[in-house]
C-alpha cells in the first residue's frame, strides 16, 4: 500500500525544519470520494502529510534510532479547503525534543496564503511496545526518502550533507 | 526567573487547558490530573513539553513519573508500595502531597494522585533553581 502524503521534500535542515510539497490531483481516489461533488484533499491527510515531514525531522534528529510515531494532534486549524489543482507547501518546525518525544509546529500554504496550521506531538515506541523490531523493513525507509527527494535537499545544522545512516 | 504562586498557577492552568482541552474553571489546585481532568499517559508528555516551554525549565522524566520506584521489587510487594518505597517517593517528590496515597498505597492508585497544586509546587521548585 502506498501511503505518501507528501510528494517531495524541498528543504530539510537537521533539528530545525522540513519543507515539502503536496499536489492535490483528481486522479487520487480519496480526493474524488471524500466529499462527493466537491473534490478536496481530506483535512486528516494534511495532518498525515505534516506528520510524515515532522516524523522524518524527528527521526533524523535521533539518527533514525528511535521508533517515531504520531502521538497527538495538538492543534489543527484549516483556513480553506485544499482543492483539486492546488499545490500545498508545508513547513514543519521542531519546537522541542527530549528522550521521550518531540513537538512540531507546522503551516500549510496555498498560493502563499495560509491553508492550515497543524501542531503535532511525536512519541517513541519503547522496545517491545506494540510491535517488536523496526517499523520499516531494511531499506524501505531509505527508498521512500529517495523517492521524495529527501537526500537532495537534506543538510545538517551547518549546511553540510547528512551523514550516511547505516540503519535506514 | 522569579514568579509568584499565582503567576505559576496561571501558566500551569494555561498549559493544562491547552494540553487537555479542558475549561479554565476545571483546572483548580485541587483537581487531579487523571481523575478530574482526564489526562491520559500520552498527555503527560504533552504537559511536560508545555511546562518546559512556558517556564523555560527542563523536566527529567523520572521526576514526574517515578516508574523506576513503582516497578522496583525493592519498593513494591504484592502490588503495594512498602514503607521504604513511600520514603523513596517522598524523597523524589517532596512537592507532592502523598497523604491520601499513603492510606492505601496500591501501585495502580499512584497514577491518579497528582493534582494541579502538586504540579504548581513542582514547577516552583524548578523555577527557583
Amino acid at each position: 500500500m502506498r501511503w505518501f502524503w507528501v510528494d517531495r521534500f524541498t528543504e530539510f535542515v537537521s533539528g530545525s525544519h522540513a519543507c515539502g510539497l503536496k499536489n492535490v490531483a483528481l486522479d487520487q481516489e480519496v480526493v474524488d470520494e471524500y466529499c462527493p461533488g466537491y473534490p478536496m484533499l481530506p483535512p486528516t491527510l494534511i495532518i498525515e502529510g505534516m506528520a510524515q515531514l515532522g516524523g522524518i525531522l524527528v527521526a533524523e534528529h535521533f539518527k533514525f534510532e528511535k521508533r517515531v510515531v504520531l502521538a497527538k494532534v495538538g492543534k489543527a486549524v484549516y483556513h480553506r479547503p485544499a482543492r483539486v489543482g492546488d499545490q500545498l507547501r508545508y513547513r514543519v518546525e521542531m519546537k522541542s525534543a527530549n528522550e521521550t518525544g518531540a513537538m512540531t509546529t507546522g503551516v500549510s500554504l496555498c498560493d502563499d496564503r495560509p491553508q492550515a496550521d497543524i501542531d503535532l506531538m511525536f512519541a517513541f515506541l519503547e522496545p517491545g511496545f506494540l510491535v517488536d523490531g523496526p517499523l520499516f523493513r531494511p531499506g524501505d525507509l531509505r527508498t521512500m526518502l529517495q523517492i521524495m527527494n529527501f537526500f537532495h535537499v537534506a543538510v545538517d545544522a551547518e549546511g553540510k550533507p547528512l551523514p550516511h545512516y547505516d540503519n535506514l | 526567573m522569579s514568579l509568584s504562586q499565582d503567576e505559576i498557577f496561571e501558566k500551569v492552568q494555561e498549559s493544562l487547558v491547552d494540553a487537555l482541552g479542558v475549561d479554565d474553571d476545571e483546572v483548580t489546585r485541587e483537581a487531579t490530573l487523571v481523575g478530574d481532568l482526564g489526562a491520559e499517559s500520552i498527555d503527560f508528555l504533552d504537559i511536560v513539553f508545555k511546562l518546559e516551554s512556558a517556564f523555560d525549565i527542563s523536566i527529567p522524566r523520572e521526576e514526574l513519573s517515578p516508574e523506576d520506584i513503582l516497578t522496583n521489587s525493592q519498593y513494591v510487594q504484592d502490588g503495594t508500595v512498602t514503607a521504604e518505597g513511600l520514603a523513596e517517593l517522598k524523597r523524589r517528590m517532596p512537592w507532592a502531597d502523598l497523604g491520601e496515597f499513603e492510606k492505601n498505597p496500591r501501585v495502580h492508585y499512584f497514577g491518579n494522585i497528582l493534582t494541579v497544586g502538586d504540579l504548581c509546587n513542582y514547577v516552583e521548585t524548578k523555577v527557583g533553581e
